[in-house]
Parts: C-alpha cells; structure tokens; sequence
C-alpha cells in the first residue's frame, strides 16, 4: 500500500496524483492520511484519487512533530503500508526522518522524481547545491519520501469515491516536550515559483526601504515579482520566507532573473539556476554572480537600477 | 551539562566541477571542510557551556582524514572528538545509527546538536532521524536556545511561523545558520587544539554489520552554461547595451 500524509491539503494532492501512478506500477492501493478530525477533508480527499482515507484523531491542536510521528508508525504497521509519502514542508521533512529512525526505514528528503524500476522505487534529487542529480534507489520497506510543493501536477479530482474513511484513535506517549507559543509571520502573498520575472535583491541594498528600487524595475518589466537572497529574509527580515531563493529556500525557473546586490554564493544559485535568462547587477567586478550570468552590469545598484527602470520604460512604452 | 555536537567532514561545494567528457561530478581533490551550519551548532554548545559548565564531545561520522577538521571545533572550544568511520556502503539509515550508537558509548549527554542541514546532501534528515532512534524529543530549525538547568526553550523558524517551544533533558536540537556567528579561534587555540583528544571508533566496532537500504545508482552531473556578457565601462552605456540584449532575447515587449 501507498501512505500519503501532508498537513498542506494543496501539496497532498500533488502527493494523491503520484501516489496513484505509483499503485497502479506496483499494483496497491493509496491510503490517505488525515491528522485530527476533519471529515469534509477526508471525504474530499477520496475524489482525488484515495482509496481509503485514514483519520487519526489527536487531542493536539497543533502539529507536533513526536505524537504525529507515532501515529503515522501506528498507522503504518497497522495498514501495512510499504511506501510512504510525506509532503516537505518543514513539518514534513523533520516527521518523514523521525519516522524513518523509528521504523529503521530507508528515506530519502526533497525527491524530484520517484518511480518504480525494475520492481524497485527509486528517486532523484538534487545534491551538492545543483551541481548533481543523486539517483537512488531502496532495497528494503518501509520505503519513505518526501515530496517538496510544485514538482508533480496535482490530482484533477472527480473522482468516483471508491473506499471509505476510517477512524483511528491511537493511545501515544506522551513526550517532554510542548508547544509554549505560534506566531504568524507575515507573508507577501507572492509565488516565486510561478512568477515569469524576478527582480530579487541581497545584501547589497542598505535599507529596507530601497528595495522599492528592485519593486520599479520589477513593475515596468511587467514582473511585479521580487524574490531575495537568504540574508535578506532570514537575518534581517526586511522580505518574508517566501520571496527567499536558493537552496533553502524557493526554486524559481522565470524567464528572465535579475540578481542585484547578490553576490552570487552557490546556495542562491541552486535556486534560480533553472532561469531563463539571467542578469546581474553588482559593483564588485570579481564577484561570483557574473560566473552565473547571462548578462552582467558592473556598477553600484543604486545607480543603474533607476537607470534601467527608465530605460526599459522608454523602450516598451 | 554535556553535549554532543554533530560535525560533518563535506566537500566544498562551491569548489566542485562536472567532467566534461564524462558529465559526472568530480568528488576527487575538491577542498574538504565542516559543513557550514555544523559551526553554529558548535558556537551554540560554546554558549551552553559558558553558561552551565559541563563537557561538549564532537562527534562524526567520516574517514580518519576528518580529524584535521575536527581539530578546527576543537580550536573553537570543544573538549574532545570522537571520529567513527562508518562502512564502505552507508547511507543516512547507516550514518545515523553509528551516531545514536557513538552517543550511547559517549553516555552521558543532555543535548545532541545538529545543524538544520548538511551543505553537500541538504536533507535535515540526521538530526530529527537520530531523535527518532534514540526515542527523545526533538527542536528542529532553532533560530534562539535557551538553555536552563533543566529544561531548554528555543524559537523555531518555521518559514510562516516562529513557534516557541520547551523540552527537558536529553534533547536532539539542529540550529539555523542565523542562531548566532560562529568564532574565529586565536592562535593560541588553534595550537592548543592539537593536545585535545580526538578518539577513533570503527564503526563495525560499534554495530557490526550495518548496511545501506538506500543505494546511490547514480550520480549525474548538472552543469550551467551562461552566456557570460559583462558590461563594465560606462554605466548609461552599460545599461543601453543590456536593453538591447533584453530586446534581442525577446524579453522586453
Ligand atoms: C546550508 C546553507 C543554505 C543556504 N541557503 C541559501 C538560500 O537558499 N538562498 C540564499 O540566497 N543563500 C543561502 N545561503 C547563504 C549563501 O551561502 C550566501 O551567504 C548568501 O546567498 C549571500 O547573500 P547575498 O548575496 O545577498 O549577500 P553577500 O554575499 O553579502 O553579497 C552582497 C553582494 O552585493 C554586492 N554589493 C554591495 N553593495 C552593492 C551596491 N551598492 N551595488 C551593487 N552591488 C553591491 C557585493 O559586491 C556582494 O557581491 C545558504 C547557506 C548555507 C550554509
Ligand atoms: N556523517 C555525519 N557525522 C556527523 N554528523 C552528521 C553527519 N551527517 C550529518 N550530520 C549532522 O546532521 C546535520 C544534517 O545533515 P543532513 O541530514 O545530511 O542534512 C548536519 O548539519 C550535521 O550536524
């Protein structure tokens, strides 16, 4: 059997479309699993393409890595499942490798593919901060992945409900360990992955404020996306998480992506090396961006930034 | 307080080049050093350590070669290194269960540190793996510790959230590479490193017959070509110039 569980419904249909691809080569069928109850959630989930729907119901109120762990382990020795699936978000990626320490399984993080070969699974995924593609493959079950968003289709839906929900309840240890406060950060409702042009700012812009420099020339190159380096959303916070490219953060492959005040650090370029064309900015002519550019221009930023913004707003007007 | 902290010996990535003939990474040669997150997560002990005393292990899974990289934690501060060297054929089900082993034979230890990833395979996986083995609670993507006498309360990074959570003794936690800056050991350290012990385990020693469940088939190179046009004299010509070429590729409309 195939397991698939994310706390992210939008990734748990990308999971559900694969899933059933994969079942149908190794001739099993996909369970779906939902944490906590939500029974409208679970019915939907039997229209993309579960077979079954699994509910474990918790008292938790929140995601907690060590009980969702034992109850996807009760649940896998339960069902028997072979192949498990797990969304890679945070949440995803510290459960699958907790688990997979649990049940001794063989697991592998951030696949790009998966699929069956000569009767085995077997994956790809990015190492070495894009310099290669691991291909790899399991020799034993449990087999665990971790699915990152975006990298399959999603299922269509529509599907005619074959199987049922089933509830469990498991009785799980209780853990030292607890969940004293949840703060919302502010996200800005952008979609790098998706986004045709990317402005993307680093460490070399000096205020917050200045990246509004970055926002124009996104604007006239009928863009409006900026995306950042890691210092700018991680250490100074001045963009939220989810304008961060690189290795750690967004993978973005736009048409055009212009790098200002990046230094140009293997761990960004892991993120937007798929791009079309690539453009940097920046005042250090020796620095490594340029080794990853299509097109460079060497000049402090806060010059040629309004300067290009003019430039191509005369030249597409 | 004792704590172990989790180091491993990668190639510098950025230092790294495909074949051309072959299109395979070459592995051979390239510069080897301390995964970069590694440091915080030994900078992080050094405060725990300057605050409650106590005894910080380094511990990794690697070749015999990582003993000079180990020595650079040990100029950092830390007491002692333990290397395991780890069968030919391992994977992360191998690596991790040398580590909970080692840990077991170091004994006594209240916090395992990690960093949130490695910069060679980027999984996050050892750290809440090795909770996982060991049966404790696990703190993933720690931004900010604190660490009491008896209990820890660290600020996770959850992208979209910051969430605020406690745990008792003993505790797997892997750091972000923004938790703090690591330090730069003096001179002096650096020549008093070489008199710490480091200790050599073999692996076999420690569980005898461990071997992978997930096999490398297959390493394919990935290479990027760019274009590589650099504008650099004047920057109102520069900036004409790379219009017309964003023109040309039909990027401007
Ligand atoms: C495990 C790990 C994961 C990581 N993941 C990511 C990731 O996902 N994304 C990411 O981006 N980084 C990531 N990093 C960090 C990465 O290694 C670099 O530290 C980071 O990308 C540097 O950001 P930067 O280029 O903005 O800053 P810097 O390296 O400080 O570069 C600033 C650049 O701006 C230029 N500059 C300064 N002033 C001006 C000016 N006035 N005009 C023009 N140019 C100017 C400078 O010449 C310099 O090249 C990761 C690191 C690790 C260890
Ligand atoms: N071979 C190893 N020896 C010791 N620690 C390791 C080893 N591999 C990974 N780690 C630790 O686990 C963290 C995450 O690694 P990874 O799961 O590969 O991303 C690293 O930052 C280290 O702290």
């Amino acid at each position: 059997m195939v397991l698939v569980y994310s706390d992210d419904k939008k990734l748990m249909l990308e999971l559900l479309n694969k899933a059933g691809e994969l079942a149908k080569n190794l001739g099993k069928k996909v369970n779906a699993v939902v944490i906590g109850k939500n029974d409208n959630l679970a019915q939907e989930y039997l229209t993309y393409g579960a077979d079954n729907v699994i509910v474990v119901e918790t008292d938790l109120k929140d995601f907690k890595v060590e009980e969702y762990t034992e109850y996807l382990e009760k649940t896998i020795k339960e069902t028997g499942a072979e192949t498990i699936l797990i969304g890679s978000n945070k949440n995803g990626k510290e459960l699958a490798s907790r688990l997979a320490g649990k049940l001794n399984a063989g697991c592998v993080i951030d696949v790009n593919n998966v699929y069956v070969k000569d009767k085995k699974l077997v994956t790809e995924r990015i190492v070495y901060s894009g310099n290669a593609i691991a291909v790899e493959q399991f020799n034993s079950k449990p087999e665990i992945v971790t699915i990152p968003p975006k990298v399959f289709e999603p299922h269509p839906g529509g599907a005619n409900p074959k199987g049922e929900v089933v509830k469990k309840k498991f009785n799980v240890e209780k853990y030292a360990s607890k969940i004293l406060k949840i703060q919302e950060m502010q996200t800005g409702d952008v979609n790098v992955e998706d986004a045709e042009i990317i402005v993307s700012c680093g460490r070399g812009f000096k205020n917050k404020d200045d990246i509004k420099l970055a926002e124009e020339l996104a604007d006239v190159l009928k863009g409006k996306t900026i995306g950042c380096s890691r210092p700018i959303a991680a250490d100074l916070k001045w963009l939220s998480e989810d304008h961060w490219i690189g290795l750690s953060g967004h993978k973005v492959k736009p048409k055009l992506y212009i790098a200002a005040g990046i230094s140009g650090q293997i761990q960004h370029i892991a993120g937007m090396r798929e791009s079309g064309i690539i453009v940097a900015i920046n005042k250090d002519p020796e620095a490594l961006i340029f080794k990853s550019a299509d097109y460079g221009i060497v000049g402090d930023l806060y010059e040629v930034l309004p300067k290009l913004t003019a430039a191509v707003k005369e030249k597409t007007q | 307080m004792n704590i172990i902290v989790c180091a491993k010996q990668v190639v510098d990535v950025s230092e790294m080049k495909i074949d051309p003939n072959t299109k395979k990474p070459i592995l051979d040669g390239v510069p080897q050093k301390i995964s970069d997150i590694d440091k915080n997560a030994m900078e992080e002990a050094l405060k725990i350590k300057e605050k409650h005393g106590g005894k910080i292990t380094v511990l990794t899974v690697g070749p015999s070669d990582a003993k000079e990289r180990v020595k650079e934690l040990l100029a950092m501060g830390a007491d002692e290194g333990v290397i395991v060297t780890p069968p030919e054929k391992h994977d992360y089900y191998v690596v991790t269960s040398l580590l909970a082993e080692a840990i077991k034979k170091i004994g006594n230890y209240d916090i395992v540190l990690c960093g949130e990833a490695s910069i060679d395979l980027f999984s996050g996986q050892v750290g809440p793996r090795l909770a996982g083995l060991l049966n404790i609670p696990q703190i993933t993507y720690a931004q900010k510790i604190d660490a009491e006498k008896d209990k820890v309360i660290a600020d996770r990074d959850m992208g979209d959230k910051a969430v605020t959570v406690e745990s008792s003794y003993p505790v797997v936690i892997t750091v972000t590479k923004e938790i703090n800056e690591p330090r730069l050991p003096s001179l002096m350290q650096i020549l008093a490193a070489a008199n710490k012990p480091i200790n050599e385990w073999n692996g076999d020693s420690l569980a005898s017959g461990l071997t992978s469940i997930v096999d490398t088939v297959e390493l394919k190179g990935v290479s990027m070509e760019r274009k590589n046009i650099v504008f650099k004299d004047d920057i109102d010509e520069s900036v004409k110039q790379l219009v017309e070429s964003l023109v040309k590729e039909g990027l401007l409309r």
